[in-house]
């Protein structure tokens, strides 16, 4: 198991180094000269060269790239062209709220999507099942934005339940912050409850026709354990597999949600970023993400192996 | 009173096509510490006939009329709950795909003391203890540790005799075995049979063993029911059966064997095939249903479908023209 998670850590860390490389040489490759953007437009070519050795941009991409690196190691992920403050500094404050919604909504996800998919599977063909799959093809279709405002139409302007928008930190006012991140983390986690629902429900489906499962009830085994310890035990690597998959698409859906909702969060950090050309920002932002992405994938495959022994055992010794 | 039942049990299942019946008033008994082969060819209900005892088949879409009595119960009536206590406790079953009906995610000491926990309320030290006494009985080397090992670090033949730990681990008075031996290698077949022999022999359990392989038929079993399109057609002690066969399609499994081989114009062995094909089950013919395949039909074949009737001391069988001797 330790050998497992050094090989998975180890190609986790390739990983991130190729994407820092392609980040890198994408801000390298984007047309137009900093320094001499930075310069002005009636500079002289001793200052515009000054600036360039100042900034590094006159040393071979091998040393800049080896530089780079040092500075995103050390924290210093530079500055935003916008206001000047450090870009560490506002992803500290960004993060936080995008953390939130992004485990809200996957909390509503999986308590929706895999309770509905068990179910939907045990009860097939009938009214749960109908109801269940319904559900799923309206989370899968309904756009986030025509969900959420319509979320918002519903709770906020007509009954009055919930605030339409806005964020309280969590640490000054607890219920205050639930109350306003409810809504979107609804909105957030039901497309993605619908792609768990459906593949929980196909996951189910297989293991409930499996030999194993017939053995199962051979044993005089309850109904409650043929089916929440055997089948499921073996649609839990498929489920893990698709949670991992579409935390990708939860971020996307996160910058949506949090136009909506007007939360400041890392989606609106980044729209703005991108409207404004802030590439520090753009940069630390796509860095952060990708490294998000890595990290819960090694937790997905991780989380694989401890379910399915096959897993663990193959390419290491045996027993 | 037999240990098992059963009298005239029809299973039908419903299909697009209507409810197709693949088992027509079976009627036949077992006794304690008795090895009963049901055999036949692929879908002639053999293993419908022997899961309804359990009542493994998919309730949703079974149709099951007659009587299975288990020591003076009417398992057919019996709520679920009730049932959940005979499986596995009183009746348990052993599958053709060992390393299928093994759960893959899950320990073989688990799997075996699921079932000593659910209906022995042994501790879990106690169920591990008799989960290891198990895999030595059923012949697995170095039971200690292969208890906390998974079924893919298994063999098929090992998966077998783990499924056999399981389904003895209660000492049931009743023990039904789907193919237990066609999946596995022919070298480990007779070992495995052994150990059925040996349980049979020291726990005095009742096996059912569904085959299509008369040649383990008589190996291991002290009476036969043959089945063929959903009917039993001949039911006779295995010595007699082999000495006399009665029904021309028994006849035509035996000179199927290897054993049985004619030597042919070409100086080569032989076996012999049964020509023609096993009839739809949709169909139902007032009529014999190996008419077509048979070489001694006659007129009366197709008027009528021959009852199961007596030739001889415990010997029955459905044919109008019964034959003598092989």
């Amino acid at each position: 198991m330790l050998w497992f998670v050094l090989r998975r850590g180890g190609a986790a860390l390739i990983v991130l180094f190729l994407a820092s490389v392609l980040i890198f040489l994408g801000i390298r490759a984007l047309p137009g000269d900093p320094a001499l953007v930075m310069a002005g437009e009636d500079a002289t070519p001793q200052a515009v060269a000054a600036i360039r050795h100042a900034y590094g941009l006159d040393k071979p991409l091998p040393t800049q790239y080896v530089d780079y690196v040092g500075q995103v190691l050390s924290g210093n992920l530079g500055r935003s062209t916008q206001d000047q403050l450090p870009v560490g500094q506002i992803l500290v404050e960004r993060l936080p709220v995008t953390l939130e919604l992004s485990a809200l909504a996957l909390l509503v996800a999986i308590m929706i999507g895999v309770l509905s998919g068990i179910v939907a599977a045990v009860r097939r063909g009938r009214l749960a099942d109908y109801v269940a799959t319904g559900f799923g093809l309206i989370g899968l279709s309904v756009p986030h934005f025509w969900l959420g405002l319509l979320g918002i139409l519903l709770f906020s302007v007509t009954l009055h339940w919930l605030p339409a928008s806005g964020f309280i930190p969590f640490t000054q006012d607890p219920a205050g912050n639930l109350q306003r991140m409810v809504l979107p983390a609804l909105v957030l986690g039901t497309g993605f409850a619908a792609v768990l629902m459906r593949q929980t429900r196909s996951a189910m489906l297989g293991a409930l026709s499996a030999d194993y499962v017939r053995t199962a009830r051979s044993k005089g085994l309850s109904e409650t354990k043929v089916v929440g310890a055997h089948a499921l035990r073996n649609s839990l690597t498929t489920v893990i597999t698709v949670l991992g998959l579409q935390l990708g698409a939860l971020i996307s859906g996160a910058v949506v949600v949090e136009q909506i909702f007007v939360l400041p969060g890392f989606g609106k950090l980044t729209i703005d970023a991108v409207l404004t050309r802030n590439y520090p920002v753009i940069q630390a932002v796509v860095l952060v993400t990708v490294t998000g992405y890595v990290l819960v994938n090694l937790l997905v495959d991780i989380a694989y192996a401890l379910l399915n022994p096959r897993v663990r055992l193959s390419g290491g010794s045996r027993g | 009173m037999s240990l098992l039942e059963i009298t005239d049990l029809t299973v039908g299942f419903d299909t697009e096509d209507g409810t197709v019946h693949a088992v027509k008033g079976v009627s036949f008994g077992v006794e304690r510490g008795e090895i009963l082969a049901l055999c036949g060819e692929s879908g002639c209900g053999k293993s419908v006939t022997a899961m309804a005892v359990p009542r493994l088949l998919p309730s949703a879409t079974t149709r099951l009329s007659g009587s299975i009595k288990l020591d003076g119960r009417e398992l057919t009536v019996l709520p679920e709950a009730e049932m959940r206590r005979i499986r596995g406790k009183e009746v348990a079953v052993v599958f053709q795909e060992p390393m299928t009906s093994l759960n893959p995610s899950f320990t073989v000491g688990y799997q075996i003391t699921e079932v000593l926990r659910r209906h022995e309320r042994l501790s879990a030290r106690a169920a591990r203890a008799r989960a290891v006494e198990l895999l030595e009985l059923v012949g697995i080397p170095a039971p200690h540790r292969r208890v906390g090992e998974y079924p893919h670090q298994l063999s098929g033949g090992m998966c077998q005799r783990v499924m056999i730990a399981i389904a003895v681990a209660c000492s049931p008075q009743l023990l039904i075995a789907d193919e237990p031996t066609t999946a596995l290698d022919v070298t480990i077949q007779a070992g495995v049979l052994d150990v059925f022999r040996d349980l049979r022999d020291r726990l005095g359990t009742a096996i059912i063993l569904i085959t299509h392989d008369l040649g383990v038929v008589a190996d291991i079993a002290d009476r036969a029911v043959v089945m063929y399109a959903g009917r039993a057609v001949e039911q006779a002690p295995v010595e007699e059966l082999f000495a006399r066969p009665r029904h021309p399609y028994s006849l035509g499994l035996m000179r199927a064997l290897p054993a049985a081989a004619v030597v042919g114009p070409d100086g080569r062995r032989r076996l012999t095939e049964i020509p023609g094909m096993v009839p739809s089950p949709l169909s139902d013919p007032q009529e014999c249903a190996f008419h077509p395949r048979c070489p001694s039909a006659q007129a009366d074949c197709t008027a009528s479908r021959p009852p199961l009737e007596r030739h001889g001391d415990a010997h029955l069988a459905a044919c109008f023209h019964p034959g003598g001797h092989p």
